[in-house]
């Protein structure tokens, strides 16, 4: 583990936020795209994020005591799952989109929500950012050992 | 007597050497802020410099004293026991310990001790050159 790693850590951040960003970007941009079945209305995305682990060969080739035991590498996301909410249902007979019943499905985003998402993806995109401006004036630091 | 570096550059070479290891780490809960259920980690700065201090034939460290052949040494089962679990000060639904302002502020001070540890280094370094030059 060095220096280069903490790049690889907070690009994998960087990375995983965007997609967080990029996820309520959609949902809030389908909010209000309706629709007359169930099945093809828009469910609001979201990414599910885990831990990289550093797998069991790595750490017995990477020596050292301390190698074995840098916990994990960074995030990844692991997928983009459909909310399974309740769906909204409007009653509208007049819509173009109505029912037989008259009612037009709405999708299940919660917009609240979604910006208070939209708010911690790009604090925690920032602080990833710090992370690794802070690893460049460390590593350009080093460069200078001895001058 | 010849110039050795390990005996030149004393306890700082390894102390850079941690302080990278420790911002990896910390680098490493900041980016896993948003994860479910990740538990932030941190190194214990002291016992880790001290282990590998150790593990160099320097200084020893104040270690258990084994009086029996039969006494197990400490810290050997488990792997190396440096990489410790953080306690959560405000732990969330999701199983998630990491505090990001907490995580950020030893980030910064990790940062701030890295850069002491290199100017020692690099003062080090100095000595050694300006003795070879003998000016």
């Amino acid at each position: 583990m060095s220096l280069t790693s903490i790049f690889d850590i907070a690009g994998s951040g960087m990375a995983a936020q965007s997609l967080r960003l990029n996820t309520t970007a959609s949902n809030i941009a389908n909010a209000d795209s309706a629709s007359s079945s169930t099945d093809e209305v828009y469910r609001a995305r979201k990414p599910v994020f885990s831990a990289v682990h550093q797998d069991a060969l790595q750490q017995a080739i990477g020596g050292g005591p301390m190698s074995a035991q840098s916990g994990s590498l960074g995030v990844q996301v692991k997928g983009v799952i459909e909310s399974d909410a309740p769906l909204d249902m409007r009653f509208q007979p007049d819509h173009p989109l109505a029912d037989e019943r008259g009612y037009v499905m709405y999708p299940n985003v919660n917009i609240v929500e979604e910006m208070a998402d939209m708010m911690s993806a790009s604090r925690s995109f920032q602080t990833n950012v710090d992370v690794m401006d802070a690893a460049k004036t460390m590593m350009q630091r080093l460069l200078t050992l001895g001058q | 007597m010849s110039i050795s570096f390990s005996n030149a550059l004393g306890i700082h070479e390894q102390a850079l050497e941690l302080r990278v290891k420790r911002a990896a780490v910390l680098a490493n809960n900041l980016a896993n802020a948003d994860t479910p259920g990740f538990k932030a980690r941190d190194i214990d700065f002291k016992a880790a410099l001290g282990n590998q201090m150790a593990s160099q034939g320097m200084e020893k460290t104040l270690d258990m004293a084994a009086t029996n052949g039969k006494h197990l040494p400490h810290g050997q089962f488990g792997g190396p026991d440096d990489l410790l679990y953080r306690t959560p000060s405000q732990p969330s639904m999701d199983g998630n310990t990491v505090d990001t302002q907490e995580e950020m502020a030893e980030f910064m001070k990790n940062s701030m001790q890295y850069q002491s540890s290199f100017q020692f280094l690099n003062g080090k370094f100095k000595s050694i050159t300006s003795a070879i030059r003998g000016d």
